[in-house]
């Protein structure tokens, strides 16, 4: 853990008093939290916190009322979804969201797609340098599908992949953007035990030895405290806490959200 | 038990990625080749080249370029024909103006204007999905029939308002009888379909196929709407463009105001949802398909002794077509591409069962 | 307060001035007189009426089934062609009961046959599939009933008549059919809205519409909820049908007509059965007087070979509705959840 410590950097991500609603529903109100370079950070809270919404608000498929984003000294509040990707922020869904008519193959390399410049043209006629760049990106993409161990289901098309190994493919999708920070949306939903250890693992992994800072949700306490360097707590879309596993435990607001203490 | 791929290894990643990876099928496709260009030209008759191989050729292509928009990028459109106009009325033009221009350049030039054309059209894709997108291609639809119908400029000033083309030069090449025709555009077509496959399996293919499968998570992977979708519109008109020039100069060779009307649009949809959405392949049997089952209803029933009416025909038509969309959409959306691909699987294994 | 009004409804404003001006501007040339500019604007209307007509069949099946039904045209044209064939068998009073029967079977196939076995799937495989339904229709009517030109009688004097002679120079010209269409028409909208607000079944279809998965946990059967939409969008395509029959002729080329129901529901907004009304009203308008009177300046600025612009006029309103306001005048906004 020490050593660990001694990796993580200066902030990197900083969320600034954001609001956001839906009509007159409000799903966050006023959230600040900051992220720090090579952490991997929890956003925790019952269903409906609005945890989902967060991240929905840092990566620009939400624009907030209110408040901004701070990502790596710079500010912004109403960037578009793949603006943020193109500044370095990747993530997995919830609800899977794989392009289900393509190949596990297919699926990853489209995560590339940000560091391939050929020209139409070029991709038409399949000369020269869109054919390198093919094989190149090709490498990049087999060694994550080595990492999470997929090579069995390269040219299978993801809608007929179990569903914890389409988990998998949607965290390779997102590795192979090569982000600096990595947002992951309840990447342990709806796994068994055997593969919430698995993917417990690979996120430790990624977060090792790419160094690659980690946002993660979960509402599942238990899994998250044990990998994460600091937790944020959601609840009806409020900051109730804040700070490290041990402290977030012993937060009493905390619990009592948890145990649904009526407010 | 001969279509098996063992024993075929890939050792790198550019031979794994090639076109048909089975060498089964390279041979095949060999053959079919040899069968097409060598074979045929000496065997077939002229009807059959004039009403059934030209128009399926050219269909064939411009079901491809449907295919790139709708079933890649799931962008739907229902007037594709008017795309088809723009292309057939530019290469008219084009020649008619600058008679000097080589017509492989006036198909090039007119495939790009109908591409500008399309992209014009794709601009509401941005704002708006799926079903409101069909009233913004129908009106594409209306609008380019009304242009060329109305604007005499388009039409040279003719009276009736119909055109009529000359043969076509190619490096002093005249194609002119139904053989040269057919070999032009088999030529053109196989070109086409090489193109469109790079691009399928390229990153812009990717991009597309994204789109259409997962709007929200394609942008999050920082893929730009704006650039798939328009992209997506371009080269899909620029092929339809091509294929309407080819309908005009090569198959019609003069045509009326409304040549491509919506019923050709639709007709275009046809091909891609019973050959099959998001298959290359599937493009031509949806083309073999329209272009055979007309010409069946009129000739099967009085083989068989019970004459039906022209009219008569051409209602059938409108059902079966009707019912087989239908039949395909809910037994196997992605027609007869899928059960082709599922033959071949089973013939993998075949003679065993599994 | 009033910057912000301003502000939420820009384009919508921006949109009802530009069509206000469209109103205005024929008579910026002198020699339109008032009794013809209101001649046009009532036969603007009466085809409006038409439009909307159709375009309801079409918001009342995708507010209950968010299917966008690209057959609805096909359904009037099948409607009319059953009523001008039997009506030669039968009186009339015989063959409307009897050809709603027919319209009644036929959503009870629809449902049977295509949208059970396609529940869940994609809006466009939806659309794709009623343009399937609409081709068979097409053709399934015409073999059945003939592909003739044939005439409904509704017995109404056909000839025109002229009203408010005192007020405008040489009176109006307008068709009684028309008038009796109007009023047919509008008793037929009360009576769905009645319908709607007031039977148990009109509360089950809104509550189908506002969501399926609710209205089925609380034993709302879909299925035959389903039914009844299309049988009273069959319904509305049959008195679609004899009015658009008896007006112009039962052929093909309704079928087609009909598609203008499509730039009717986006103008309206797509859930929205004031909006079926309404946007058909400015559509016809519209395009009437896009015709008389923006026509001729056309034709004559870029030497044309004439007019026609009704034809693309309602898609390219639609267009630029569609790029302003996509929900249309009174649908609701949604948002994508992720």
């Amino acid at each position: 853990m020490n050593d660990r410590a001694h990796r993580i950097g200066d902030v990197i991500l900083a969320v600034d008093r954001v609001s956001l609603a839906f009509g007159g529903v409000k799903a966050l109100s006023d959230v600040s939290f900051d992220v720090r370079e090579h952490e991997v950070r929890a956003i925790i809270g019952p269903n409906g916190a609005g945890k989902s919404s967060m991240l929905n608000v840092i990566n620009g498929v939400y624009h907030p009322q209110q408040g901004t984003i701070r990502y790596l000294g710079r500010e912004y509040h109403d960037m578009d979804p793949h603006e943020v990707a193109e500044s370095g922020i990747a993530r997995t869904f919830q609800s899977l969201a794989l392009f289900k008519g393509m190949s596990v193959l297919d699926n990853i390399m489209s995560g590339r797609n940000l560091k391939m410049r050929s020209n139409i043209l070029l991709q038409a006629l399949r000369i020269g340098p869109a054919l390198r760049e093919e094989i190149e990106h090709r490498e990049v993409v087999e060694r994550i599908i080595d990492f999470l161990e997929i090579q069995a289901y390269r040219k299978t098309p993801v809608g007929r992949l179990p569903y914890g190994l389409q988990k998998r493919v949607d965290l390779a999708r997102a590795l192979a953007m090569e982000p600096r920070v990595l947002l992951l949306d309840e990447p342990m939903s709806g796994m068994n035990m055997e593969e919430k250890q698995d993917m417990c693992r690979f996120i430790l992994d990624v977060n090792d030895q790419f160094g690659t800072t980690v946002v993660l949700i979960e509402h599942d306490m238990s899994v998250v405290m044990d990998i994460s360097d600091r937790v944020v707590v959601l609840d009806y879309g409020k900051k109730i806490g804040d700070g490290s596993p041990d402290e977030v435990r012993a937060n009493q607001a905390v619990v009592d959200a948890y145990l649904g203490v009526s407010h | 038990m001969f279509y098996r791929e063992n024993g075929q290894f890939k050792s790198n990643y550019a031979s794994d990625q090639q076109m048909l990876p089975i060498l089964q099928d390279r041979a095949f496709m060999l053959g079919l080749l040899t069968f097409a260009f060598a074979v045929v030209p000496f065997v077939v008759s002229d009807y059959v080249f004039l009403s059934l191989l030209i128009p399926f050729l050219i269909l064939t292509l411009a079901a491809i370029g449907l295919n790139l928009l709708v079933g890649y990028c799931g962008q739907i459109s229902i007037g594709h024909a008017a795309f088809m106009a723009v292309g057939a009325y530019s290469a008219y033009n084009l020649v008619l103006r600058i008679p000097q221009l080589n017509f492989l350049v006036v198909l090039v030039l007119a495939g790009l204007i109908a591409a500008a054309v399309g992209m014009l059209f794709g601009i509401p894709s941005l704002r708006i999905k799926g079903l409101y997108l069909a009233v913004a291609t129908l009106a594409a639809q209306f609008f380019m029939d009304w242009l060329f119908a109305r604007v005499k400029w388009f039409t040279n000033y003719a009276h009736s308002g119909s055109v009529q083309t000359a043969p076509i030069d190619l490096f002093g090449w005249i194609v002119d009888t139904p053989v040269e025709k057919y070999l032009f555009l088999l030529g053109l077509l196989i070109v086409f379909t090489l193109i469109a496959k790079n691009l399928v399996r390229s990153h812009i293919g990717r991009e597309w196929m994204a789109m259409r499968d997962m709007d929200v998570a394609a942008e999050v992977i920082g893929i730009r709407p704006v650039y798939a979708k328009l992209t997506a519109f371009a080269v899909s008109s620029f092929y339809c463009g091509v294929a309407g020039a080819l309908w005009g100069f090569v198959h019609l060779g003069a045509w009326e105001p409304l040549a491509f009307g919506l019923t050709v649009s639709l007709n275009l949809l046809f091909m891609i949802i019973i050959g099959g959405m998001g298959s290359l392949l599937g493009s031509y049997f949806g083309a073999a398909f329209i272009v055979v089952l007309p010409i069946l209803l009129n000739q099967v029933p009085g083989l068989l002794g019970v004459p039906i009416s022209t009219a008569m025909a051409s209602h059938l038509e409108f059902m079966i077509f009707g019912a087989l969309i239908v039949f395909f959409l809910i037994v196997e959306p992605h027609g007869l591409a899928r059960l082709w691909a599922i033959g071949k699987e089973k013939l993998r294994l075949w003679p065993f069962p599994h | 307060m009033m910057k912000n009004v301003i502000k939420k409804n820009g384009p919508v404003l921006t949109l009802g001035v530009v069509l206000l001006a469209g109103l205005v501007a024929p008579f910026a040339d002198r020699s339109t007189t008032a009794g013809f500019y209101v001649e046009v604007l009532l036969g603007g209307l009466m085809a409006g009426v038409l439009y909307s007509l159709v375009a309801l069949g079409f918001a009342l099946i995708f507010k209950a089934s968010g299917v966008f039904n690209f057959a609805q045209g096909a359904m009037v044209l099948f409607a009319a062609l059953a009523v001008a064939r039997l009506a030669e068998q039968m009186p009339l009073w015989a063959a409307i009961p009897l050809a709603m029967v027919i319209m009644v079977a036929l959503a009870w196939l629809i449902e049977r046959l295509v949208l059970r076995p396609l529940v869940n799937q994609e809006a466009v495989a939806l659309l794709m599939a009623t343009l399937g339904v609409s081709y068979f229709l097409d053709g399934f009517g015409q073999t059945v009933w003939g592909s003739d030109i044939y005439s409904i009688e509704l017995g109404i004097p056909k000839e025109p008549v002229m009203i408010l002679e005192s007020l405008f120079q040489g009176g109006i010209l307008v068709n009684k059919e028309d008038f009796v269409a109007a009023i047919v028409a509008a008793a037929l909208m009360v009576a769905l809205a009645l319908f709607f607000q007031k039977t148990v079944t009109g509360r089950a279809l809104r509550a189908v519409a506002d969501d399926h998965q609710a209205a089925q946990s609380i034993g709302i059967p879909l299925n035959r909820i389903w039914v009844i939409v299309w049988s009273v969008a069959g319904f509305v395509a049959l008195v679609a049908g004899v009015i658009w029959g008896s007006k112009l002729g039962v052929q093909f080329s309704i079928s087609q007509v009909a598609l203008k129901a499509l730039p009717v529901v986006i103008l309206g907004g797509f859930t929205s059965v004031t909006g079926a009304i309404v946007g058909g009203l400015i559509i016809g308008v519209g395009e009437k007087m896009a015709e008389v009177f923006l026509g001729p300046v056309l034709v004559k600025a870029f030497d044309l070979a004439g007019g026609g612009i009704e034809n693309w006029f309602a898609y390219m309103l639609a267009l630029l509705f569609l790029l302003v306001r996509p929900e249309g005048l009174f649908g609701e906004k949604h948002i994508d959840r992720v």
